[in-house]
């Protein structure tokens, strides 16, 4: 991961960091932060778990090669990895190979490159993937593996290996995900299943705690901007606990929203993307604390039991606003100038 | 008095190339796209839309071009879209005795039709300045580029999004359908799909030009 | 160019042209959108016949004649007619006989997307819903829109309980949707996995639209048998 300072360090000017950091020291760090809950999913999921892993990040690589060209120069920095494995932590581990695929294809076409590579793209390649396959095939969005389940070392499910373009045949181990159950069916998770990751759910969604650890090391190493994960939090306690406060029967408390689904996924690791988020910190408190209500207002409200994916792109598309909305008071401008 | 006085088969020939292809509403003016990602969810739909979008676009070039003389120039707007809302009211009718089923799938669309930019540009640019039988050919023309286009979204669409082209299965029974394709996004998808196929194309015919311009756009 | 009004000359054009133009235009064009009304109108009316009769048909086969009943101002039933749109309307079909084979009701509420228009039978004898069909709905393609596909969802309505309590003014037991797999009562309905929202649309508009219904037409059973 070493080579010379490349040019693109020009126009990558957030303001979260505070030394002139490299691409790929950064996609480094965060390879690293993420290895606890990929090792994780590895050993909840079994087999099925890693071949969604490995497809994902072929198809990124590949994808990304591809739109390189000859230079190979994104290709070495490491973005397209972490695009790969964020992406790939978000699905649920029985999805067919060949829509891995699809979506890896898309997180960096539609996501990245059509946008102009990395740097340009307004939106979470990541997230566009996972959002299209979503809306293309959201029956098998839907369908979850038990974690845990015994032979899943020896074995891959069937779905797993559907043929291309053919519909995934489930086979009865399908389980409902925390949110869902409680959705559809007011049933509450044990709040310490929820951190440690024996429920059901994406790759990488259901270890909240090795999640936290993750962050708490790419904070340590100063390559994040604590406050979007910290606003984000403190937003969703707030509006679900003000939710749960009004009408204790319907909603879940703040435990359960905080640790459940892909809020810790999506909060540290998506939503702290640097190209997506807003440049100031101001602004940065105010994206964290939109992500959280729409998080929150989409669970709850929503027809939908998971709402992270699109609270994070929408807020995506409300940075550009936020930047032109917060701006830093220009050093030893008359007091309050605002652009 | 008019451009196609003559009509020429010439010209006649270079109008029909122009709808079609050259200034395709849809692919090249980019126009009348509501109906073009609305209702183009199927082949059998789409096509539909666009034939009744192009009877309209016919009737109403027409009458605009026969009536051009009489209509005084502060209240053609008004009359234009009298006369469209008619042809689209009649058109409605049309369907509905023809096929309920299709008439149920196009749904509002076809009323839409009278707020199509399409047919009220064609009146106000090209009909109200021309003959009637110029002016028939451009509806035929622009009618039937719109049909294609549409024809060719709801193609896409309907292979992906259901696995079938008319109804008609295409790939058997176990084929996963991309259910975006068939919601409203999937026709951006199948436009922008299209239009990049065209400006490939387009920039293939584009003449080689000189080295010293060469990078110049 | 025939442009009536030159740059300069602002008087050329009269009032009374403008008044021409779009006076003339508008009694031609009032009278074409009249013509192909009266040209189009039996045919409408005979495509709408045909489709509700084949609606009524897949909810009651056998059906020879059907008859329309729409809700009287004293709470009863009268014979009614295609004719108005807002009201509420159930279909009597008879056999080939005579004889009363059930009632289509049809139904409507909000689904997922859009309403979901459906219609159903009813069976007096078996107390029961005994047949259902989606007339219309804009629910997911591929997922909400298998309430209209699902043979297993269909199963559902091969006899879908709704005996009437003592009093005969209200179901014995509302009809319900419950989780795919988990029907144990013959009220329930057994959902689709992946289309909940629509599937429990499905169910709270045969609950309303039952109990609202079926009360109505137990009361007025024999006057429709003899309607017939």
């Amino acid at each position: 991961m070493s080579g010379p300072s490349s040019p693109i360090l020009a126009i990558r000017t957030s303001p979260h960091l505070v030394r002139g950091s490299r691409v790929d020291w950064i996609m480094l760090q965060v390879l690293i932060a993420l290895s606890p809950a990929l090792v994780f999913a590895a050993c909840a999921f079994g087999a099925a778990a890693m071949l969604v892993i490995g497809v994902s990040v072929i198809a990124c690589l590949a994808m990304e090669a591809l739109w390189s060209g000859s230079s190979g120069r994104t290709l070495r920095d490491g973005s397209a990895l972490v695009t790969a494995v964020l992406y790939a932590l978000t699905l649920p581990p029985g999805l067919p190979l060949w829509m891995v695929a699809v979506g890896g294809v898309v997180s960096i076409w539609l996501g990245k490159a059509i946008f102009g590579g990395l740097g340009c793209n307004p939106f979470n390649p990541a997230l566009v993937g996972r959002a299209f396959l979503q809306a293309a095939f959201p029956s098998a969005m839907t369908n979850w593996l038990p974690s845990f389940s015994v032979g899943r070392f020896s074995s891959v499910p069937e779905s797993t290996l559907a043929l291309p373009f053919l519909r995934p045949v489930y086979d009865a181990r399908t389980s409902a995900t925390p949110l869902a159950a409680w959705k559809f069916d007011a049933e509450t998770t044990d709040s310490m299943d929820l951190l440690l990751g024996l429920t059901s759910g994406s790759l990488g969604e259901t270890s909240s705690a090795l999640l936290l650890l993750g962050g708490l090391y790419l904070i340590a190493r100063n390559v994040m901007s604590w406050r979007v994960p910290v606003s984000i939090g403190i937003s969703v306690a707030l509006v679900s606990g003000l939710l749960r406060w009004a009408d204790p029967q319907s909603y879940a408390s703040p435990v359960f929203m905080l640790f459940s689904g892909g809020l810790m996924l999506g909060s540290l690791f998506m939503a702290t993307d640097l190209v997506g988020s807003p440049m100031t910190s101001r602004g940065c408190w105010l994206y964290g604390a939109l992500i959280g209500v729409l998080v929150v207002s989409i669970r709850a409200f929503g027809g939908m039991p998971e709402g992270v994916m699109y609270a994070i792109l929408l807020a995506n598309a409300t940075t550009p606003l936020i930047d032109q909305w917060i701006r830093p008071r220009p050093f030893g401008a008359p007091g309050g100038a605002r652009a | 008095m008019s451009q196609l006085d003559s009509a020429s088969s010439e010209a006649t020939g270079s109008m029909w190339e122009a709808g079609l292809w050259r200034e395709n509403p849809v692919f090249v003016q980019v126009l009348g796209m509501c109906p073009a990602l609305a209702v183009s969810n199927s082949a059998r739909n789409a096509l539909a839309m666009g034939l009744a979008t192009c009877a309209v676009l016919v009737l109403s070039n027409t009458v605009v071009a026969c009536i051009r003389s009489l209509i005084p120039r502060q209240v053609r707007i008004a009359c234009y879209i009298l006369v469209i809302a008619t042809f689209v009211t009649c058109i409605d009718y049309a369907i509905q005795a023809i096929s309920l089923d299709l008439h149920r799938a196009l749904g509002a669309f076809i009323s839409l039709i009278v707020v199509n930019c399409l047919i009220l540009g064609r009146a106000e640019s090209f009909a109200s300045k021309s003959t009637m039988s110029a002016a028939a050919i451009d509806g035929a023309s622009m009618g039937l580029g719109f049909t294609l286009a549409l024809f060719m979204i709801g193609a896409v669409r309907e292979v992906a999004g259901s696995g079938s082209l008319f109804g008609i299965s295409l790939f058997g029974p176990n084929f996963q359908p991309w259910v975006i394709m068939l919601l409203p996004s999937g026709g951006f998808f199948a436009l922008a799909a299209w239009l990049l196929v065209f400006a490939a194309w387009k920039e293939r015919q584009r003449p080689r030009l000189q080295p010293l311009e060469g990078r110049a756009q | 160019m025939t442009e009536p009004m030159a740059t300069s000359a602002t008087a050329v054009v009269k009032t009374w042209q403008m008044y021409r133009a779009m006076v003339g235009l508008g009694v031609l064009c009032g009278s074409l959108i009249v013509t192909s009304f009266l040209v189009t109108r039996a045919t409408i009316a005979e495509n709408r016949r045909r489709a509700l009769d084949l609606a009524v048909r897949t909810v009651i086969p056998g059906a020879d004649r059907i008859q329309v009943f729409v809700a009287s101002s004293d709470g009863g039933i009268a014979r009614g007619t295609e004719d108005n749109p807002g009201e509420e309307r159930v279909y009597a079909a008879y056999a080939a006989d005579g004889e009363l084979l059930g009632v289509a009701i049809q139904g409507r509420g909000l689904g997922y997307q859009d309403l979901i228009s459906v219609l159903y039978s009813y069976d007096r004898e078996r107390q029961a819903v005994t047949g259902f069909a989606v007339l219309d709905s804009r629910e997911t393609p591929g997922l909400g829109d298998r309430i209209a596909t699902d043979p297993s969802f269909q199963e559902n309505f091969i006899a879908l309980d709704v005996t009437l309590d003592e009093s005969g003014s209200e179901l014995l037991h509302p009809i319900v949707a419950v989780r795919s797999g988990e029907k144990q009562s013959a009220w329930e309905i057994d959902g689709i996995t992946g289309a909940t929202i629509s599937s429990v649309a499905v169910a709270s508009i045969l609950r309303e639209s039952a109990a609202r219904w079926i009360p109505k037409l137990n009361d007025h059973w024999e006057s429709m048998r003899q309607g017939g």
